[in-house]
This record gives structure tokens, sequence and C-alpha cells, in this order.
């Protein structure tokens, strides 16, 4: 078995004096910039007058941490039961979700595409989408369809009400099929918006259309759960744990944790878990609702509150000491129980495990990047070891979000260094981390190139996380979360005192 | 292989019963057995190129990834706006591999996402003002860039913005090019007609816009190559070995220079014929440059196409030629020997873009593998008569094939190795089948040339004979054997 042929990969085999020679002989045709000039624009590039001028762009948006709605409502969608994503607009789109989504999750990713072309632009996409949903089921025999669009039926203006009764009324889609739909323009919001789009539609949809409110005693006491646009399935069976924990019978209003965490066992089935159809309407009677992640939840919440008229206990991503507890008093209160000893045992082994770690968090300046809710989430961990947040940039949050994030990092010294640039992008953290430096960023996968370029160890916490494996398998959440991002971070931090140890600091024990 | 062509056709045919009537008879016309006849002529009745089907789960992306994905995002000196909705550029963003040599965010600008994030104000006031702004701005933050292309999503082409007047206006404005893509997702069927856009951009805005100092004897240009995990470099190399000078290289790891100093070439090599033949035959036609097709996939077909290369030339670069293949030939039979036999037999089953359904087959070929079924995302009918005379009798050839199709196919064929991409690459995990992802090749490469041939040897015996396979099943069947 053994490699006797000596084959390298590309990084090495590049770096070879042959194509050393190569890259040189190509330059002669490439009319280059000189490396002196690279070299000062390089520097230029890492200026005070460089970073007020990218500080002042209005229009030029470089390395967003965002993507657009109808990824997020393909998200939504796969948290149901048998229920398959159907795009209307453009089939690029389509195909741009599902590898966006497999990177991440290295999972499938089912979703079909009206494949809407320049005729459609002009006529309207009706027999596009009647055609489409005439085939997805025979096909791939969804027990729902869950409509979103990309932006060239936003644009035209595709009236999906009308165009979806049309197909029933052709016979092509039975009346017992749900199909919700949602309006998820990518030119508004972020792809948190559409995942609440999509989830409030299938929530209401599925309310609205079950005739007899079937609610039983069960029903009543039961537990709503949200986790919103999560990209940890590890998320799902920590916070099922809790809820086990405490004996509360739950629903997870969806539930993708099945989807992109299913098992190779010599088959596909394109549907893996997910919330079943019918427990939605039994929902609308249950005691109250928990989410665990607000921001990108907003409307879904609001239509719960409303049409539901439930309590509502929303949270930031509940990452730390001090927000789980927060999340189990309110699930403890919501629901009138006791929070299980097995629980605050956990609780103090995680707290153990911060105290033994202290000492290399205290004062570490962090760079953090995210969606709001994990934002949140992450400044609260931070605080509550002595980690000082210091720069702190959000693409896609809202004036609320920015209040929030200001309120809680004035409540707490460790906070005080720390601005947040809501609306900003990760060219804009470049020139943060270079002009001010910090000992760790933590953002997705799309950080490395500002960490690199600043020469900041790279934690990755969050979506998407496409080059490291299986890192989303595990919780965030909860007491156990916050020892997985506790250990993560930590052994980077001791991972970095070896490389960067002289001879004699090199300890064996730390 | 068995050649009953029959029974092939009916696995086809039972497979396409699930599809309702309309869709049924579209599909139907996107296949074909292969035979002697087909293999002799090379004409075929496959329909190709034609719109998919709504809703059947179609592998294809749009003219935008075409453009923007596939032929303008490795020219590395260039920044690419996204123009439009954030979404586009995001998902394109660093995902290709194609390789370049440079400084990130400095005089390299191939893997950033630059988009103009589209708010609702933009489509109801219209794009243009902010273009010009982001130009600007471009040339602020990127002072070394040599210029911009502006590669349209599709609300632009709907809302009647004139970005030819925003590009022209700016060009002269800022003093580089500023060339405007029509790619919106919407144009055309797939990624084609975006690289049809694409070369005519090219060939509008920068062809034959550039002077070479000294031409020579020996000038060739590498077109269609887009430097995947180094691709172009592994194929460079044995061009220049040979003793001919490449001038440009389209597009990876390419620059604006090289798009406007090509016409200088003795003779255009073209690699990926379907994204890149456009600017073959109008290099042709305006500069009277000659092009041929090569294949550096496998010894058997880099051999023959250096061969058919040095005979474009003189003696001396066919001694030299020979002198090449000598020298990589010694290590090239060590790797057949090891790996041949452990992959002999293989069946394999393809669904890529370009070149590769074809291009690909007599590297497996050199591997004793056997190409079972191939077919093209986004073929052209002159895709399909090239291809057909390069596989065997009774194989299945798909044209646009659906999710479904795709795994039907594989599990009635029994196939041992499946090649396309990452939509579909964990699907074949589920099923038990190795996978190989033949877009990005799998995070690996390169794996043109013979330098290329090694790590794809090594990649495709990996992946088939990989143990973890073996571990599907459950704990009581006791399938797991160690």
């Amino acid at each position: 078995m053994r490699d006797k042929l000596d084959i390298v990969d590309f990084n090495t085999l590049f770096k070879s004096e042959t194509y050393e020679q190569q890259r040189e002989r190509k330059r002669e045709f490439e009319a280059p910039c000189s490396p002196s000039q690279v070299t000062e624009t390089l520097e230029y590039s890492q200026s005070q007058e460089y970073k007020d001028k990218n500080f002042s762009r209005s229009s030029l948006v470089v390395n967003p941490a965002k993507a657009c709605q109808p990824l997020g409502a393909v998200m939504a969608a796969l948290g149901f039961e048998k229920t398959l994503p159907f795009l209307h607009g453009s089939q690029g789109c389509a195909a741009y979700f599902r590898s966006h989504l497999s990177r991440h999750f290295k999972e499938p990713v089912p979703a079909v595409s009206s494949s809407m072309t320049e005729d459609g632009a002009v006529f309207g996409g009706l027999r596009n989408l009647v055609d489409g949903l005439e085939n997805c089921m025979a096909l791939y025999k969804p027990e729902m369809i869950a409509v979103s669009t990309t932006c060239m039926a936003e644009v035209i203006g595709d009236d999906l009400q009308a165009f979806i009764e049309t197909a029933r009324q052709e016979g092509v889609i039975s009346r017992d099929i749900p199909v919700p739909y949602a309006n998820t323009p990518s030119f508004s919001g972020s792809h948190i918006t559409g995942y609440d789009a999509m989830l409030k539609s299938i929530l209401s949809f599925l309310y609205n259309e079950s005739k007899v409110k079937l609610s039983t005693e069960e029903d009543l006491t039961k537990l709503n759960v949200i986790l919103g646009f999560e990209p940890y399935t590890g998320n799902f069976a920590e916070i099922k744990k809790i809820l086990s924990a405490f004996g509360l019978e739950y629903t997870v209003l969806g539930d993708h944790s099945g989807n992109f965490d299913s098992p190779a066992a010599g088959e596909y089935s394109y549907y893996y878990g997910g919330t079943k159809l019918t427990d939605v309407p039994k929902a609308a009677s249950a005691t109250g609702t928990i989410s665990l992640q607000k921001y990108a939840v907003k409307k879904t919440i609001e239509y719960i509150q409303g049409e539901w008229n439930q309590q509502i206990v929303s949270t930031y991503t509940p990452i730390g000491i001090g927000a789980t507890d927060r999340l189990l008093q309110s699930i403890a209160d919501l629901t009138g129980s006791e929070i299980p000893a097995e629980l605050q045992e956990e609780r103090g082994r995680v707290v153990d495990a911060l105290t033994d770690s202290h000492s290399y968090l205290h004062g570490k300046r962090v760079a953090l990047v995210g969606d709001p809710d994990l934002l949140l989430g992450l400044i609260g961990f931070c605080l509550e070891v002595g980690m000082e947040p210091v720069h702190i940039v959000c693409t896609n949050g809202d004036k609320e979000f920015l209040q929030e994030a200001e309120e809680l990092l004035a409540s707490s010294l460790y906070g005080e260094e720390a601005t947040v640039h809501n609306g900003h992008d990760l060219w804009h953290m470049r020139s943060l981390l270079i002009s001010n430096p910090v000992d760790l960023a933590i953002g997705s996968s799309h950080l490395k190139y500002a960490a690199k370029d600043a020469n900041v160890p790279l934690i990755r916490i969050g979506f998407p996380i496409f080059d490291r494996h299986h890192m989303h398998r595990y919780s965030i959440i909860g007491y156990q979360g916050t020892l997985n991002i506790l250990s993560l971070i930590v052994n980077t931090v001791l991972e970095q005192l070896d490389q960067n140890a002289p001879e004699y600091g090199f300890d064996l024990v730390r | 292989m068995s050649t009953d062509l029959g029974g092939k056709r009916q696995l086809i045919d039972d497979m396409l019963e699930a599809y309702p009537a309309k869709a049924k008879k579209d599909r139907s016309k996107h296949y074909e057995v292969n035979n002697e006849e087909l293999i002799n002529c090379g004409k075929c009745a496959i329909k190709s190129n034609m719109k998919s089907r709504p809703g059947v789960m179609t592998v294809r992306g749009c003219a935008y990834a075409g453009s923007k994905g596939v032929v303008w995002g490795p020219i590395k000196d260039v920044v690419h706006i996204s123009h439009g909705p954030v979404g586009c550029g995001q998902y394109s963003w660093g995902t290709r591999r194609n390789y370049s040599s440079g400084t990130l965010g400095v005089d390299n600008f191939t893997a950033m996402q630059i988009t103009s994030d589209f708010q609702e104000t933009d489509i109801v006031f219209g794009g243009d003002k902010k273009l010009e702004v982001m130009c600007r701005e471009i040339k602020e933050m990127f002072p070394l860039a040599k210029g911009i292309s502006i590669q349209t999503e599709c609300p632009v082409g709907l809302i009647g913005d004139d970005i030819e007047a925003v590009a022209k206006k700016m060009s002269n404005e800022l003093g580089i090019p500023i060339i405007p893509v029509r790619c919106e997702g919407f144009r055309g069927v797939s990624q084609s007609l975006g690289h049809h856009i694409a070369n005519d951009a090219i060939r509008d805005f920068l062809m034959g816009k550039g002077e070479l100092e000294e031409c020579g004897p020996y000038d060739v240009n590498i077109i269609g190559d887009y430097n995947i995990g180094g691709d172009a470099w592994a194929s460079r190399i044995l061009l220049e070995e040979m003793g001919l000078r490449v001038i440009a290289q389209w597009s990876g790891d390419g620059t604006i220079n090289e798009l406007m100093i090509a016409h200088k070439s003795k003779l255009n090599l073209i690699h990926c014929h379907r994204s890149m033949n456009y600017m073959c035959t109008t290099l042709e036609r305006e500069y009277g440059i000659p092009w041929m097709e090569y294949n550096f996939f496998g010894p058997t077909k880099t051999i023959q196409s250096l061969r058919a290369i040095a005979d474009r030339f003189d003696d001396h670069i066919r001694a030299n030629c020979e002198k090449v293949i000598a020298k990589y030939q010694v290590e090239m039979d060590a790797i057949i020997g090891k790996y041949r036999p452990r992959l002999e037999g293989k069946k394999v089953m393809l669904l890529i873009g370009g070149l590769r359904p074809r291009h690909t087959i007599g590297a497996y070929e050199d591997l004793g593998m056997e190409i079972v079924a191939s077919g093209y995302e986004f073929g052209h009918k002159d895709d399909y008569e090239r291809t057909f005379p390069e596989l065997k009798d009774g194989t299945i050839i798909y044209d646009d094939p659906s999710a479904y199709e795709l795994e039907e196919l594989a599990q009635k064929l029994d196939i041992d190795l499946m090649g396309a991409g990452v939509k579909e690459k964990y699907v074949y995990h589920k099923m038990g089948i190795p996978f190989r992802q033949m877009h990005s090749w799998d995070y690996s490469g390169p794996y043109h040339g013979f330098d290329g041939f090694k790590i794809f040897a090594r990649d495709m015996d990996m992946t088939v004979n990989s143990p973890v396979w073996n571990l599907m099943g459950t704990p009581d069947r006791k399938t797991v054997s160690v």
C-alpha cells in the first residue's frame, strides 16, 4: 500500500523550481505590475489613509458576509417532512443554493427550479411554474412543495398565489399537497430574511389549511421550538437534549437536522426527518414558543404571537453560561417546571472547564463576524470569560441589532473597546484587523482572507464553513455548546503559543 | 461491456416512464446508446442546448455562471463586478479553484466578491448611478487593477439599465478598460450562452488591442484552460519544454494583456472547445490564426496531442516533442503499473461540463477503467459529435440529465465511480458509490499533463478503493469486512 511514486500535491508541485521559472517566463506576457508597485500598493492598503477611504465607500461592496433571501428559504423548506424546495425564477439560482449549502453541510440539497428563460421575462413564468410543479411531483414525490422566488420572478412581478391556483385547477397538483410560497427577493434583506419569510409562510399555510383544529390535552402542554437559520445540526441535538432533560414534549418548527445530517446507509431517499406537517396546526395550541434566534425569525415570531396568540421567549443564539441560564429559566417559567438537576450539573462541569482555561482567554482581543443572532451570542460569551471584543462586523443587521449589541457591550468592562460596524463587509474588517490588531478572529470561512492578510488566527464559527469538516455537527449552544466553543478557542490559543514559542518556552504543560 | 443496445434503450425508456407525458417526450430525445454507426460517422440525433424542463432538478447553472464563473472570473488583474443583488457573487466566490499567481486584493482579484449589492431602490430607480460610483471606488481601493468587467445579474437586464453607457463613460474617466458583459442568468438555457457572451465581450473590447514586442515562429496561445488546481500550468510546462512559446493563457491565471496580445500568435491550442471556440473562430477569421483542439488528460491522449501539436511546426519541435515524451514515459509507465491493476475494469459514469465528458475518457482508459455512461450539462451538437467516436459500443450518452435520471442510471449500471459536481457528490456518498467532483477536481489537481495524470491516477484509486465504502450497512448485517 505504500506510495513509492512520490506523487506531490499542487502546493508542492508548483513550488518546484521548474514551475517557479515558468511563472517568471509567463510574466513577460502579463504586462505585470512591478514588484515594487505591488509592495507599495500592499503597504498603502495597510495605511490609515487607505482605511479612511475604505470606510468612505458608498456603493462598492467587497467580500460581504451575507447571502441572499432564497438560500434561507431553501433551508427553511428542508426543515419540514418530505418537503421539496421549489425556486421560481432562473435555474442558476437553484444550482448556487444547492452548491452553497452542500459545501457547508457536506450533504445533498434537493431543490428544483422553474427554469425561467427570456420568454419568461416577456410572458411571465406561469407555464414554468405549472410544468415545474407537475414534473417535480412525478419525480420526487414530495408531500409539500415550498415555493420561493428568485430575482427574475420578483422583478417581473409574477403572482405566485394565482399561478399555484392555476396549477391546481389544471389538476397537475392535487389539493392535498400543500404549496406554501414566499416572496424572497434577493435585493432586500439577506439569507436570514428569506428563512423567516419561508418559515412563516409554511406555518401559516399549514395552520390555515387544516380544517379541523385537533387540539388534544397533550398539544396544549407542548412547547414549540424554533432554531432559525441554523448552520449547526449539532444545535438541534443540543436543544432536544435540554428539553428531554426537562421531560417536556415539544415540536421543533423547522427541523432541518435530518436533511443536513443524514446517514450513509447504501441508499438515498431525498427526504430525511423534518417537522411533521400534521404537527404544525397542533403547534398553534402549544403552551408557548421558544426561539433560539430572534433577528432571523422576526416575522415568524410576530405571526406566532399575533395569530397563534402564544407566549414567546426569543433569544439570540444562546452561547455561554449566562445566555444558557436565561434560556433554561425561560423554559422553566413558561412550562412551570424546575431546571433539571442534570443540567445544573452539566453547568457546573462547563464552568469548571472555563475556570481551568480562563488564563488563556482573559484579555484576548477578538474580532467577530456573523449574522446578528450569532454575534450577540458570541459577544455574550466573550464578555463572560474576560475576552475583549474589538471589531464586530455585521453585514446584515438592523438598527435594533445594533442597539442591542451596543447595550450588551456597554454592560461589561470587557466590552469597552468594541465597535459594532453594522452594514459593513469583510474588506472593512481587513482594514480594522490591520490598523488595530487583535489576537483572534472569529467568523465564517470567508473571513480567512482578511485574517490571513492581518496574520490573525481564524476560529471558524458561523456560516458558511467550507474549509473545515464536521464543525457544524457539534453544538455551539447550551452548556455543552459553550464547552465546544471554549475548547475550540482555547486550543487555538494554545496552538498559537506553541507555534510562536522560542526554544525555552515550548512548554510541555499548559 | 455488453453491447445489448436494446437492453440499454429499454433501461432508459423504463426510467423515463416516471415523467409526465410532455417531459418524457422531451427527455427521451436527450439520450442515445452508442453504436458502430455513431462511432464511425459521428453524427447523432441527440438533442442538446435546449431548455431544461422545469422542476426536474437539472444540474445546470446559468449564463452568469458561464461568464463570471467560467470565462471572466479567472482573469486575475481585472476586478469583476457582480452587478446586481448579493447572491450570485457570493455563491461563486472562491469556489472554482481557478488558481493564479499574484497578491490577492493588490494585483490579483480572483478570489474576491465585488458586488453592487442591489437594494429595492436600485431596482426602482436603476443601478447606473451606483455603478458609476462603484467604478471610481474600485479605482481608489484597487489602484493596480488593469480593468473592470461588469457581469450583470438577472435584475439588471429586466429594469433597463444602460451599463454599456456607464462602462464607456467611466472607462474614459478612469483610463482603464471597463467591459460590460450582459450575462444575466435568464439568458439562454445554461452556462453555455454565458460563455458565448463572455467571448463576444473579449472580442468587442480587448481582442487585437495589445502589442507584442517580438513575435516568434513558435508563439502559441492556450485557449480554454481555466487552471483548475493548476491545470494550465501543468499543460504550459509541456508546450514550453517542447520549444513553443505560450504568449497567452485564456483565461486561467490570465491577464488583460494576454487577452489583448493573443492575436499575435501562430496557433491557437484549444482545450475547452465548448467555452471558447467562439474566440478561436473569431481569431481565425480576423487574423488568420489557425486553431486545433488538444487533450491533455492521460498519457495516451497527451502524447497524441503533443505529437499533433508538434506536427504543426518543424523538425526541431518534433524532435523536442519526442524528447519530452521519452522523458515522461518512464514516470507514466510506473503510474500505470501501480494503479491499473487496482482499477482495471471499474465502471465509470460521468456528468460534467464543457470538455471533460469526452476529454477524460482516455485518462480513465489508461487506467483500465471503462466509461459506461457520459454526458454534458450544457453541450451542443458539436460536442456530442466529438464524443461518440471516443466511446465504446453500448455506452449511454445523455444530455442535461436530471438528478433522478443520474441516480437511477448509476444504480442500474452498477457503477464503481461517479464523476460529477458538488451538488451530486453527497447523494452518491449516501448510496455508497465512490464519487469524484470533476469540476473542482475535488479540491485536488492538477489533472492536466503528465504531472496532472499522476494526481488523477492517485485520486481515482483512493476514491474507488477506499475501505470506507465497505463500512456501509447495518451492524447486524455484518457487511463490514476489514
